[in-house]
């Protein structure tokens, strides 16, 4: 802490006391911490660059991935609700600068306000995460696995290639298929929550209907998915081996399997830091209410949380570009 | 801590700030543009930027650069970089710009690689 030394300022900074580039020791440390983790993210988002380089002719495309917005069920929303989110924190990232602001002119009341308005700033993000999170995970319209472990889709040529869900087309045929769980079976295996259609029930449903087609996992030249003729659909859809309703870090309804992983590890891992970010900034609230920052006679503590609450608004900005818009 | 004095001018001094609020809601006003101008851009995708440029397509690299502009005044003018000495600027931008662009060239040339043997090779994944 420089309140021992602050009124001396000492000119040889090897001699101990000094600032080595002019910042104090808590600062410095805080930017350390960021630069290594921020070769964490970038670590994160160039094996996610690999990945989808390496199925640069079958990546799912976002905008039909990430289409839900609160409120409006069934309207084709794509990238709104992520471009929300992202001002949501970048907004929150202004309230903490302003709080910092604040902490420089020693006024407690508007940092103590500033500082609840990041969090609630925050928290809002980290819910609007999970929402998006629960309709990733619940899926919209469901799909077939192949036996290489490819997906696919199914259109209605009736209604200009628009998707269709398995529900929709998909026949209802009596039987008995029971979840294998650990208490009905041996006690050591069990199974995953079986879907709502079996393989049969969608092959005779895709069957009776004439109008359906596969979409395949692969783009063309002006990146759009591959749609399949009546003959060929028929045959990817008897190969199949799976029916895959939403995502799970195993197999994913929108495509290449390793695309549902990224998206949990890296929106997952950041969100992580903004719970993070969330909880700090409560703490140093709660030490500004109290009055641990006036004692002191400057509120420092604001800065250093405050590099790291912008730091995680940052990763976003690069998280929002590399997943959602490129 | 005594005085806190900030630079108040971005764009080279195009634009100055009388204070440091005033200053604060100036770039929140610009990252809220460029942010809006990538949401269009990523809604509408025109045409015309769809064409390749250095193997990225066009788009991508508008995409790319705006971040970076965006992530500039976020460290810059968020993070009081701007105020830092000119030895910590460098020493946290150069490292991860350094190291950061070397990751991706390795690992983006290494994908593209093995997408050209999934491509080429006998081997099929489509089955």
């Amino acid at each position: 802490m420089s309140s021992t030394i602050s009124s001396a300022e000492v000119q040889n900074d090897w001699d101990g006391g000094g600032k080595p580039l002019k910042a104090s020791y808590g600062k410095l440390m805080m930017w350390f911490f960021i630069v290594s983790d921020a070769l964490t993210f970038s670590g994160f988002l160039v094996s996610y660059g690999f990945a989808r380089f390496k199925h640069i002719d079958s990546w799912p495309i976002a905008d039909e991935v990430f289409t839900h917005f609160p409120f409006l069920h069934g309207v084709d929303a794509p990238m709104y609700y992520v471009a929300l989110m992202t001002f949501i924190l970048i907004f929150s990232s202004v309230t903490m600068v302003l709080a910092v602001d604040a902490g420089h002119n020693n006024n407690k009341n508007r940092v103590a306000f500033y500082m609840l308005l990041t969090i609630v700033g925050g928290a809002v993000f980290v819910g609007s995460q999970a929402w998006e999170w629960a309709n990733f995970i619940r899926g919209e319209y469901g799909a077939l696995e192949t036996k290489g472990g490819q997906i696919i889709q199914f259109v209605d040529s009736n209604n200009s290639n628009k998707r269709i869900a398995l529900k929709d087309f998909a026949e209802f045929i009596p039987q008995e298929r029971q979840q294998h769980q650990r208490s009905n079976g041996l006690w050591f295996r069990d199974e995953s929550s079986l879907p709502n259609f079996t393989l049969d029930e969608v092959y005779q449903g895709f069957l009776a209907n004439s109008n359906l087609l596969v979409r395949s996992q692969k783009l063309d030249d002006s990146g759009k998915k591959i749609i399949l003729s009546r003959e060929e659909s028929i045959e990817k859809v008897s190969q199949a081996v799976y029916v895959v309703e939403g995502a799970n870090l195993i197999r994913n309804e929108y495509g290449n399997r390793l695309f549902a992983d990224f998206f949990f590890f890296i929106t997952g891992f950041h969100g992580f830091h903004v719970f993070s970010g969330v909880v700090i900034n409560i703490i140093i609230f709660l030490n500004v209410l109290i009055g641990t920052y006036e004692k002191r006679g400057h509120y420092e503590m604001v800065e250093k949380v405050g590099l790291y609450w912008h730091f995680v608004d940052l990763v976003w900005v690069f998280v929002f570009t590399f997943f959602y818009l490129v | 801590m005594g005085q806190h004095t900030h630079k108040l001018e971005i764009f080279r001094g195009l634009i100055k700030f009388k204070s440091n609020v005033q200053k604060i809601w100036g770039v929140l006003i610009f990252l809220s543009i460029v942010t809006a101008i990538e949401v269009a851009l990523g809604i509408v995708k025109p045409e015309i930027l769809m064409s390749s440029f250095l193997s990225l397509k066009l788009i991508n690299w508008i995409f790319l650069i705006l971040t970076i502009v965006k992530a500039y005044y976020i460290t810059w003018d968020f993070m009081h970089m701007r105020d830092e000495t000119f030895g910590l600027q460098a020493s946290v931008v150069i490292s991860l710009i350094f190291l950061i662009a070397y990751l991706a060239f390795i690992l983006l040339v290494e994908g593209n690689y093995i997408y050209d043997v999934f491509f080429e090779g006998f081997v099929s994944w489509n089955f």
